[in-house]
C-alpha cells in the first residue's frame, strides 16, 4: 500500500490530457449532438411521427435495412473464408492481398461510388457480362447491395483474423485424435471458437452499412420508393431546408446507431471474455 | 550422422501424415483460395483497375489538363487547408486521450473508450445534419450568426468541423490499445530518474508509440480527405469555393466529365493506397521486432 500510493503520483498530467479530451469532445461532439437532439425536441409528436412514417421513408428504411443485412451477410460468409484463407494457407502475394482487404476502408466513398457505378452499368466490365443473364445492378436495389458489401468488407476479415491467429492448434489436433473428420472439427470447434468475432464482424459491417452515404448514391440512381436508402431522404431534406422532417430521421438513424453500437460492445466483450 | 537423419526423415514424414488430420486435403486449399482471390478481385482488384484505368485512358496529358483545371486546383487546395487543420488537432486530442486512458486509472474507462468511438458509429449524413441544425440559417445559431455576419454552414468552417468529427476517432483508436499494452513502466522509471513530464513524453512515450501514431495520422489524413457525406451536406458546393476533392469528383460525374472525375479520383485513390502500404509496413515492423525479441 506505501508503494501504490506514490506510484500512482509519478506520472503527471492527468488533469491536462483529460481535461483537453473532454473539452475537445464536449466542443466537437458532445455539445453539437446534444443540440441536434434538443432540436428534435422542439416538434410537436406528431409532426416527428409523421416525418418519420413519412412512406418514401419508410421504403428507404427497408432497402437500407435490407440491403445492409444482405451485404453483412455477404461479408460474413466470404470474410470469414478470406481470413481463413489468409492465416491457415501460403500463396504467393499474400500480404499484398492482406494489405488490399483495407482498402474500402481508405479510398473514399464518393471514389468506390464511381468506380462500382462505371463497373456494372451495362456497359461496364462487369455489367455487359452480367447483361446477358439479363441481369442489372446499376441503378436497382441490387446495386445498392453491391455498394454495401463492398464498403463492409474489411470487417468481418479484421475482427476474424486474430482470433484465428491465437486459436490454439491443440484443440484441432484433440478432436482429430478424438476420431472427428475435418468437417466436424470445423463446424463444433473452430466455429463455435469464432462465432463472438463472427458476429461482431457482421454487426460492425451492417453497422457501417446502415449510415453509408457516398458509395451508394452513384449506383443506386436514387429512385423514389425503389433505390432511395435513409442516408439519401435526410440530405433531400436538408437541401429543401426541412430541418424538422431531416432531424426527425436523422433521430431514427442516431438511435439505430446507438443501439448497434451497444450490440457490438456487447459482443466484443464476449469475444474478449472468451479470449481474454 | 546416417541414423540421425533417418530419425529426422521419419519425424518428417511422420509430422506430414499426422498435420494432414488438421489440414485441408490440397484441393481443397485451393478451391477455397480460388474462391477468395476472386471474391476479393471482384470487390477490391476491378474498382481499384477502373479508376486508374479511367484516369489515364485518354493519356497523361488529359490526366494532366484535367488535375490543372481552375477548379480542380481550388478543390485541392480546400481539402489541403481542411486537413492542416484538422489532423493536428485530432492528433493532439488522440494522444491527449490515450495518455489519459493507459496511463490513469478513473472511474468510467469504458465509458470513454465507448464515447471516443462513437462518431465513427453515426452516419456522416446526420453528422452534416446536427451541425446544419447548430449553425444552419434556420438552426440554432443561425440567427446570431447572419447578425455578425459570419458564416459557417456552405463556408469553409462548417467543412472543417464536420470533417474534425467524422474523423475524431482515429488516431485514438490507434493509439489508446498501443499505450495500455505498453504500460508505464518505462515512463515511471524515467520520471524516477528525474526527468520531468514532457521530457518522458518525447524520449520514452513518443519513439515506442512512433509507428502507431504515424499510421494514425496517415489514416486520419486519408479519412479527411476523403469525407463525402458530412460535407455534402453543409458545404453547398460552391464551385472553386467550398467543393472539397470528393465533392469536386461528385461535380464531374454528374457533369458526364468522366475523365476528369477519374483523374481526380486517381489522386485520393494513391492516397489510400499510401495509407494501406503504411499499415502493411508498419505491421510488418511489429512483428519483425517481436521476432527479434522473442529470438
Amino acid at each position: 500500500m506505501s508503494i501504490a500510493i506514490p506510484r500512482r503520483r509519478v506520472i503527471p498530467g492527468f488533469g491536462l490530457t483529460m481535461g483537453f479530451t473532454l473539452l475537445y469532445l464536449g466542443l466537437v461532439f458532445l455539445i453539437p449532438v446534444g443540440a441536434f437532439l434538443l432540436y428534435t425536441t422542439t416538434m410537436s409528436w406528431e409532426q416527428f411521427w409523421n416525418a418519420v412514417t413519412h412512406r418514401q421513408v419508410v421504403a428507404s428504411y427497408k432497402l437500407s435495412f435490407g440491403a445492409s443485412l444482405i451485404g453483412a451477410t455477404i461479408n460474413l460468409v466470404f470474410g470469414a473464408l478470406v481470413a481463413w484463407v489468409l492465416v491457415r494457407y501460403r500463396f504467393p502475394g499474400k500480404r499484398i492481398v492482406d494489405a488490399l482487404v483495407d482498402l474500402p476502408f481508405a479510398l473514399p466513398t464518393a471514389v468506390a461510388g464511381i468506380a462500382l457505378v462505371t463497373l456494372y452499368a451495362t456497359t461496364g466490365w462487369v455489367g455487359q457480362y452480367l447483361e446477358i443473364f439479363g441481369i442489372r445492378v446499376a441503378y436497382t436495389q441490387l446495386g445498392v447491395v453491391v455498394a454495401l458489401t463492398y464498403i463492409g468488407l474489411p470487417f468481418v476479415v479484421r475482427t476474424v483474423q486474430p482470433v484465428l491467429e491465437d486459436l490454439e492448434a491443440e484443440l484441432e489436433e484433440a478432436s482429430a485424435s478424438l476420431g472427428a473428420d475435418r468437417l466436424t472439427t470445423v463446424r463444433r470447434v473452430i466455429l463455435p471458437a469464432l462465432l463472438p468475432a463472427l458476429l461482431t464482424g457482421y454487426a460492425l459491417a451492417f453497422a457501417r452499412a446502415l449510415g453509408e452515404y457516398g458509395s451508394v448514391v452513384f449506383i443506386s440512381g436514387n429512385l423514389p420508393f425503389r433505390t432511395e436508402i435513409t442516408p439519401l431522404l435526410i440530405v433531400a431534406r436538408a437541401e429543401q431546408y426541412d430541418y424538422h422532417g431531416a432531424a426527425a430521421i436523422g433521430t431514427v438513424m442516431l438511435v439505430a446507431a446507438f443501439l448497434m453500437l451497444l450490440l457490438i460492445n456487447g459482443l466484443q466483450w464476449w469475444t474478449s471474455r472468451r479470449h481474454g | 550422422m546416417s541414423t540421425s537423419s533417418t530419425v529426422i526423415e521419419t519425424n518428417d514424414t511422420l509430422a506430414k501424415r499426422w498435420r494432414r488430420a488438421t489440414e485441408e486435403p490440397a484441393w481443397l486449399r485451393l478451391v477455397l483460395i480460388g474462391i477468395a482471390l476472386t471474391f476479393l478481385a471482384l470487390f477490391l482488384v476491378l474498382p481499384l483497375t477502373v479508376v486508374l484505368y479511367g484516369a489515364f485512358e485518354r493519356g497523361l496529358s488529359v490526366w494532366y489538363d484535367a488535375i490543372r483545371d481552375p477548379d480542380a486546383m481550388a478543390s485541392i487546395r480546400l481539402t489541403l487547408l481542411i486537413v492542416v487543420i484538422v489532423v493536428p488537432l485530432n492528433t493532439l486530442f488522440g494522444i491527449a486521450a490515450a495518455w489519459a486512458i493507459a496511463k490513469f486509472e478513473f472511474r468510467g474507462k469504458p465509458f470513454l473508450i465507448s464515447l471516443i468511438d462513437m462518431p465513427f458509429a453515426i452516419s456522416p449524413v446526420v453528422v452534416g445534419l446536427i451541425f446544419v441544425i447548430l449553425f444552419g440559417s434556420q438552426g440554432w445559431l443561425g440567427p446570431w450568426l447572419s447578425s455578425h455576419d459570419l458564416r459557417i454552414i456552405f463556408a469553409v468552417p462548417g467543412i472543417v468541423i464536420v470533417i474534425a468529427f467524422g474523423t475524431l476517432p482515429f488516431i485514438a483508436r490507434e493509439l489508446i490499445p498501443l499505450m495500455q499494452q505498453q504500460g508505464k513502466e518505462e515512463e515511471e522509471a524515467s520520471l524516477t530518474l528525474g526527468a520531468n513530464g514532457w521530457k518522458t513524453f518525447w524520449h520514452v512515450t513518443l519513439p515506442n508509440i512512433k509507428w502507431g501514431l504515424i499510421y494514425g495520422i496517415i489514416l486520419c489524413n486519408a479519412r479527411a480527405m476523403g469525407e463525402f457525406g458530412a460535407v455534402a451536406v453543409v458545404s453547398g458546393r460552391i464551385r472553386g469555393e467550398t467543393n472539397t476533392m470528393p465533392l469536386h469528383i461528385e461535380v464531374l460525374y454528374n457533369e458526364y466529365m468522366f475523365t476528369a472525375a477519374f483523374a481526380v479520383s486517381s489522386l485520393l485513390t494513391a492516397l489510400a493506397l499510401v495509407t494501406i502500404a503504411i499499415k502493411s509496413a508498419v505491421e510488418w515492423y511489429d512483428e519483425h521486432r517481436q521476432r527479434l525479441a522473442a529470438a
